[in-house]
């Protein structure tokens, strides 16, 4: 994958979106515009969050795949997921019956990815050190780093130069069995992720060139297809699978997981517009001295996760009754392992700033665009309404600079223009099925989008 | 050719001191500003800002933003600074009990603007006001 080209999980599909601005709305980084009546990503701007996935009222944002058919090339075919996989499941379904599932897919090995979350815990504490000013931020959610590149860029140095949970068990599992005389050619890596972020993070790693997984499985899919194969009983027994995990493994990707087990001046915020607004205080310096900030773009953590299936708080409320049956972290015994060689791996690249904010290279031309952009704004109604295809005029008076919208795109300004008689009534109706589409405004109970209820 | 920016600061209202310095850190960015700057500037606005909201009745902030450098003048209706270099002194502050149990007043405002700015100039009188002019250069 080319380093200059983003590579974004989540696609727009075009039969099924008709351009209800429902995700225009909720992007954090005003990402999406609506062009010919379809939402159109900036893959500059996006971070991967899914907010516009969960926002479209008509499944018409997705994910891509890698499916499961490739994992039949891997002699030794291990499944990695977080902890949350489990917490959907009803509490009918015991963790041996999902495990034994799991086994009839075709993997040969089960890990999930909290284990033996000791090791990351030690080696994010040793990361502490190597922040000069402010506080570590984690690097666990991949939404909030990329968000930081590219809106806070003042603060990437502050992000832990530490991998996530799925890089710890994949290399863990790769020292297993490698023990067992498995050679890495036979192994094939398949991460089951909660999220879009997870994925584009696997896909395109922002601090290392490769990741170490083989392929990913969208979390969603794989649960549907667990609930076919699901056994009554269980027949085997797969607790070895989980012999490393412990109750900090298991509530890491919630709420306060990383934190909890820190012990110095912490803070962990979930739901990216909670993090927008606390990283604006922090870049300000009007927040008390933190050691250690946890930041997750999901309300929930990962239990909030675009693609898990059920409600975000059963999840959180199943994984704290797990976490109550397992041990603490300290309590388990890895020293069988070589854990300094896995540690080392799990220390990534610089992180690079990727401001996507700037108007203009040249200084002296970004300056007059913020002028003429603050005369345009004088004009727009501020009404916010979304009608020209942006999100708000703020958004609209930046594309008009920019060179993607025009004043007379406001449907507003456009009213007055018509009234002023410096467009034609015909020009300006044109003007919108430019934005909304040709025939939208035409009558038609079939027409995409034409049954949508709303929220 | 330089962009100029105003905004008005009442005494006590705290939750609206950083209103001008998110939206100077905005344009600063959209300029291309390398983000250490921008950093300085905008802790030094906030501080200012504060120092309106701990201390005077009103005030404004005035910033030019220009090729090379940021001016910001900030202005303000209050009680004055009576001796300038002690409260330039790291720690000195003079803020009210109310204004330190809300997290403010530690002292450290002037003293941070100070360092985060490359010229300053402070001119107060008693019981008038005090008018905070200073510059950074990118």
């Amino acid at each position: 994958m080319d380093r200059n080209t983003k590579y974004h999980a989540l696609k727009v599909d075009t039969e099924k979106c008709f351009g209800c601005t429902h995700c225009m709305k909720s992007c954090p980084t005003e990402a999406i515009r609506i062009v010919d009546g379809i939402a159109v990503i900036d893959a500059g701007r996006c971070v991967d969050c899914g907010n516009c996935l969960r926002a479209c009222p008509v499944d018409a944002i997705y994910v891509v795949h890698d499916g499961l058919s490739q994992i039949e090339s891997y002699k030794y075919r291990v499944v990695l997921f977080p902890s949350v996989f489990i917490g959907q499941f009803a509490e009918v379904y015991s963790e041996g019956q999902i495990y034994e599932a799991l086994l009839k897919l075709g993997f040969t090995h089960i890990f999930e990815v909290e284990q033996p979350v000791e090791w990351l815990m030690e080696s994010i504490k040793e990361s502490r050190d190597e922040v000069t000013d402010g506080p570590l931020i984690s690097s666990f959610c991949p939404a909030i780093v990329r968000l930081i590149q590219c809106k806070y860029p003042s603060l990437v140095n502050n992000i832990s130069h530490r991998k996530a949970p799925h890089d710890l068990a994949a290399h863990f599992a790769i020292q297993q069995l490698k023990a067992q005389g498995a050679s890495e050619t036979e192994i094939g890596i398949f991460y089951i992720t909660p999220c879009s972020a997870k994925m584009a993070a696997v896909k395109q790693p922002v601090a290392e060139k490769k990741s170490i997984v083989t392929g990913i499985i969208n979390m969603k899919d794989l649960y549907n297809r667990i609930m076919k194969l699901i056994p009554k009983h269980e027949h085997i027994d797969t607790t070895e699978f989980r012999k490393y995990l412990s109750k900090e493994g298991i509530l890491w990707c919630l709420p306060r997981g990383e934190t909890s087990w820190y012990r110095k001046k912490t803070m962990a915020i979930d739901g990216i517009h909670n993090v927008v607004k606390f990283l604006e205080r922090l870049e300000n310096n009007d927040v008390p001295q933190f050691d250690f900030l946890e930041l997750k773009s999901c309300n929930q953590g990962c239990a909030g996760g675009i693609l898990l299936t059920g409600n975000r708080f059963l999840t959180v409320e199943r994984l704290q009754k797990r976490a109550a049956r397992y041990p603490r972290a300290n309590q388990i015994t890895t020293a069988e392992w070589n854990k300094e060689d896995v540690k080392e791996k799990l220390i990534s690249e610089k992180i690079e700033p990727r401001p996507v904010f700037v108007l203009d290279e040249n200084r002296v031309r970004a300056l007059d665009k913020i002028q003429k952009m603050n005369k345009i704004l004088c004009q727009l109604p501020g009404i916010d309404c979304g009608g020209c295809g942006a999100p708000n005029c703020h958004a609209l008076a930046e594309d008009i600079i920019l060179g993607k919208a025009r004043m007379s795109s406001c449907v507003f300004l456009q009213k007055k223009y018509v009234k002023e008689q410096k467009i034609k009534p015909e020009k300006a109706y044109q003007n919108l099925e430019k934005i909304w589409g040709e025939k939208r405004f035409d009558a038609d109970c079939n027409k995409k989008g034409g049954r949508n209820e709303g929220f | 050719m330089a962009l100029e920016l105003a905004f008005k600061i009442s005494g006590g209202d705290f939750s609206n001191a950083g209103k001008a310095s998110s939206r100077i850190k905005k344009v600063l960015k959209q300029l291309n500003i390398d983000a250490k700057s921008i950093k300085k500037i905008v802790v030094a606005i906030y501080e200012a800002e504060v120092n309106v909201a701990a201390h005077a009745w009103k005030g404004e902030v005035k910033a030019t933003v220009g090729e090379e450098n940021i001016l910001v003048v900030v202005s303000d209706c209050g009680p004055g600074i009576e001796n300038i270099s002690l409260a330039m002194k790291p720690g000195f502050s003079t803020a009210s009990k109310e204004v330190r149990e809300m997290g403010f007043g530690a002292g450290m405002g002037l003293s941070n603007i100070k360092k985060n700015t490359d010229e300053l100039n402070i001119e107060s009188r008693k019981g008038e006001g005090t008018t905070l002019t200073f510059r950074c250069y990118y």
